[in-house]
């Protein structure tokens, strides 16, 4: 439960101070928002994004604490400094958003992602598909003579990394929850 | 101690609970079990208007007029879609609103059920907060709650959807005051440091402006009074949106008018040529900032608003302040007065020199007639006619809109309502029932164009069954006069379908409703009939036939700088400013 005590206004001194507001590269950002379970809360996050004309590269959702009907959202977006703000002063106001965490600059943070992924070969590839598999320590959660499914957890570019391997492979179907992130340590 | 009752009969104790004496609605099949306990009880006046959309007009004309949430009451369905334009409407401009509709049984909530539409689901983008209640036991808490956001913070509309068998149940009521605290606490103090940094930047400021908006309005009269010492202890000029106007007094000696696309001259320049910004309740919006690149490039900017995502979404400024306006203004005051009350009083005077420069270009001149009634001119005799008066303007929306907001003086607050952001045409009439509703004694104007008028012309009916003397002020050029403007100016004058064909006889309209008409045409008769309006014993509808082919000025054209202004018809003009002002 330590997502919960996570303090605000941690990016006071965090280095957004830092970056240039008035730059107009896109960053990438990991936010966390946590919300009062209740029914349509996401529609409202994600009716957000698409009203406002924002991006959501990932966006992941479930309820963490059952007691106190809160969820949490974890949403990939991309954005120049300013939408970056913008969106998070958004959500913000949403009225079942209790907190918005930006953990891109909150400090460092860890981003998990789970894929499943189906490749199907037979001979020299099934044997090569099943030793990268262990090179990036996936398991095979399924398997038949002529299939097998990988499951994969890691970071978004890792799993990125597996697929573009497994492609030739022999992969044929894929599944992936988006990302989840939890800031490091207290 | 706890009570029982049914859910229909919850919404008129929570609302009466909440202190409602109004509700704006129209009956329907699933809303039955509600109405039938209206009928059954004195302390709530329910108004039967003639079409939803106007229900939440009027709402909003009750609400901006006293400061307390309009309610609305509406059927599932086409009642709850008719109100989203009002809902939409009272987003963009801040209104606060409890919107109470009815919903199929929740057995038949997806089945596609007669008068069935997801109202949470098309209402969400559209308030500020939205809830199904699916169980009776929760629905006086979520009135309570309603209330409470609606009011809190940045005030907004909110709407509770009740399912048929909800309002038939029994369940547990709740008072107001057994509702846990909301988590939904919006910050009202601003932060001191911030503040002191703009204590700094206004003592040494040698062009100053305030620019104040609806946020004042919101913040309550004590917010006004508290603009109001500010700008004159520090002899600041003041400026105001379209929503803002009545903050701070017309008459007072710091006021330069409106600013933005139909602002004044002098209070676009001052807005340009500043060196110290202070936006009070106000957002940047693209009507006031014009391009965005050339907005008030020399100023330092600071920015007073409770909503942290109205701060940098548009303009970047450097002295941001979340807060409410009431709580920051007198927070402000303290510091200033405790560090000397210091001004830069030979910047200050240089710079009001300068505004009495490009006020004396007397931007709202225009050429009168002896033959026909310039709109103009009608407003400035209304204006002369009725400002003794406990006066409540409320408007259409177009050029009357703007030209209304030119000349006529406000000397208080809640005595202005406009559509402001949404622009709705048909907002005026409706609004202006509200308003009276909520002050019967008092003379509620709506000014008006011919093509908005006729857009909720229905409520007349309303005004009529409910004896509300509201004045239907009708400024008629058988245009839609803004559009019209626009085609002249930017297409090439092809006036693709903006002329009112077909318009009704409003006398005779204002006979078939019950109430009072008359018509003028010739600018002698323009007081008399005024006055006539004024005297009229019941609402009245004045047909003031004017120029049709005047446009509104000054104006900035979409996408110029405030430094761009159009000032009047071309040959009207003198030379070009020094300013880099090209005048057309």
């Amino acid at each position: 439960m330590n997502a919960l005590n996570i303090q605000k206004g941690m990016s006071r001194h965090s280095a957004y101070d830092l970056r240039d507001p008035h730059s107009q590269v896109e960053e990438s950002h990991t936010l966390a928002v946590l919300v009062e379970n209740e029914p349509g809360v996401l529609a409202r996050v994600i009716g957000l994004f698409s009203g406002r004309g924002y991006n959501i590269d990932s966006l992941t959702v479930a309820e963490i604490d059952h007691e106190g009907h809160r969820s949490r959202i974890t949403v990939v977006t991309r954005g120049t400094p300013a939408v970056i703000e913008q969106i998070k002063a958004q959500l913000g106001r949403i009225v079942p958003v209790h907190e918005v965490h930006d953990l891109t600059v909150e400090g460092p943070a860890v981003e998990r992602e789970l894929g499943l992924f189906k490749v199907r070969g037979q001979g020299e590839k099934r044997v090569e598909a099943l030793r990268i598999a262990e090179i990036f320590r996936a398991n095979v959660v399924d398997s038949t003579l002529e299939s097998f499914v990988f499951e994969l957890v890691g970071t978004p570019t890792k799993l990125d990394a597996f697929a573009d391997l497994m492609r030739p492979l022999g992969l044929v179907d894929l599944a992936r929850t988006g990302v989840a992130a939890l800031a490091r340590g207290l | 101690m706890s009570r029982t009752m049914t859910g229909a009969r919850m919404v008129v104790e929570a609302l009466r609970d909440q202190g409602v004496d109004t509700v704006f609605g129209y009956p329907g099949g699933a809303v039955l079990p509600i109405y039938d306990e209206i009928f059954q009880q004195n302390d709530i006046t329910h108004v039967l208007v003639r079409h939803e959309q106007g229900a939440v007009h009027m709402a909003e004309g009750y609400a901006r007029s006293t400061g307390k949430p309009g309610v609305v009451l509406v059927t599932s369905g086409p009642g709850a879609t008719n109100a989203v334009t009002g809902l939409t409407d009272a987003l963009l401009d801040s209104i606060p609103l409890v919107v109470l509709s009815g919903q199929v049984p929740t057995f038949m909530i997806g089945t596609d059920g007669f008068q069935e539409a997801d109202t949470v689901g098309i209402t969400r983008p559209c308030t500020k907060h939205n809830w199904l209640v699916k169980d009776t036991d929760r629905l006086a808490e979520t009135i309570h709650k309603a209330f409470y956001v609606a009011t809190s913070g940045r005030p907004g509309p909110v709407l509770i959807d009740i399912p048929k068998d909800v309002q038939f149940a029994t369940g547990r009521y709740v008072g107001p005051k057994q509702i846990e605290a909301s988590l939904y606490q919006p910050v009202k103090k601003g932060d001191p440091a911030a503040i002191t940094r703009l204590v700094e930047l206004i003592e040494q400021a040698e062009r100053p402006i305030l620019y104040t908006g609806g946020g004042v309005i919101n913040s309550g009269p004590g917010a006004s009074q508290l603009l109001r010492e500010l700008a004159d202890a520090t002899g600041f000029p003041v400026t105001s949106t379209l929503m803002g106007l009545g903050a701070y007094p017309a008459s007072g000696k710091g006021w330069l008018g409106m600013l933005g696309m139909h602002g004044l001259y002098e209070a676009n320049l001052a807005m340009h040529g500043c060196d110290l910004m202070i936006n009070i309740g106000a957002r940047f919006d693209d009507r006031i900032t014009g391009r965005i690149a050339d907005f008030s490039p020399g100023s330092v900017k600071a920015h007073i608003d409770i909503d942290p995502s109205s701060i940098n979404k548009v303009v970047r400024v450097d002295v941001p302040i979340v807060g409410d306006v009431g709580h920051v203004l007198e927070d402000l005051l303290k510091v200033w007065k405790a560090r000397g009350r210091k001004v830069n009083s030979e910047g200050l005077s240089r710079w009001w020199a300068q505004i009495e420069e490009w006020r004396a270009r007397k931007c709202l001149f225009y050429r009168n007639s002896d033959t026909i009634i310039k709109p103009q001119y009608a407003l400035q005799r209304l204006e002369a006619l009725t400002k003794n008066h406990d006066r409540y303007i409320t408007t259409e929306v177009g050029q009357h809109q703007m030209w209304a907001a030119q000349y006529l003086g406000f000397e208080r607050p809640n005595r202005w309502m406009t559509s402001g952001g949404l622009g709705t045409m048909g907002y005026g009439l409706p609004a202006s029932i509200g308003v009276q509703m909520a002050h019967p004694e008092a003379l509620v104007i709506n000014i008006a164009g011919d093509a908005s008028w006729l857009m909720n012309m229905q409520e007349m009916g309303t005004a009529v069954q409910f004896r509300l003397p509201v004045k239907q002020f009708i400024l008629n050029n058988e245009r839609l006069g803004m559009v019209r403007q626009w085609q002249q100016l930017l297409h090439g004058e092809r006036y693709s379908q903006s002329w009112s064909d077909s318009l009704p006889d409003f006398v005779k309209l204002a006979e078939a409703f019950g109430c009072g008409g008359a018509q003028v045409r010739d600018p002698k008769d323009l007081d008399a009939a005024i006055q006539a309006m004024i005297d009229y014993d019941g609402p009245f509808i004045l047909d003031v036939l004017v120029e049709k082919h005047e446009n509104c000025f000054p104006m900035i054209p979409s996408g110029k700088p405030h430094n761009e202004m159009l000032l009047g018809e071309a040959e009207t003009q003198g030379v070009i400013e020094s300013e880099g002002a090209v005048l057309v």
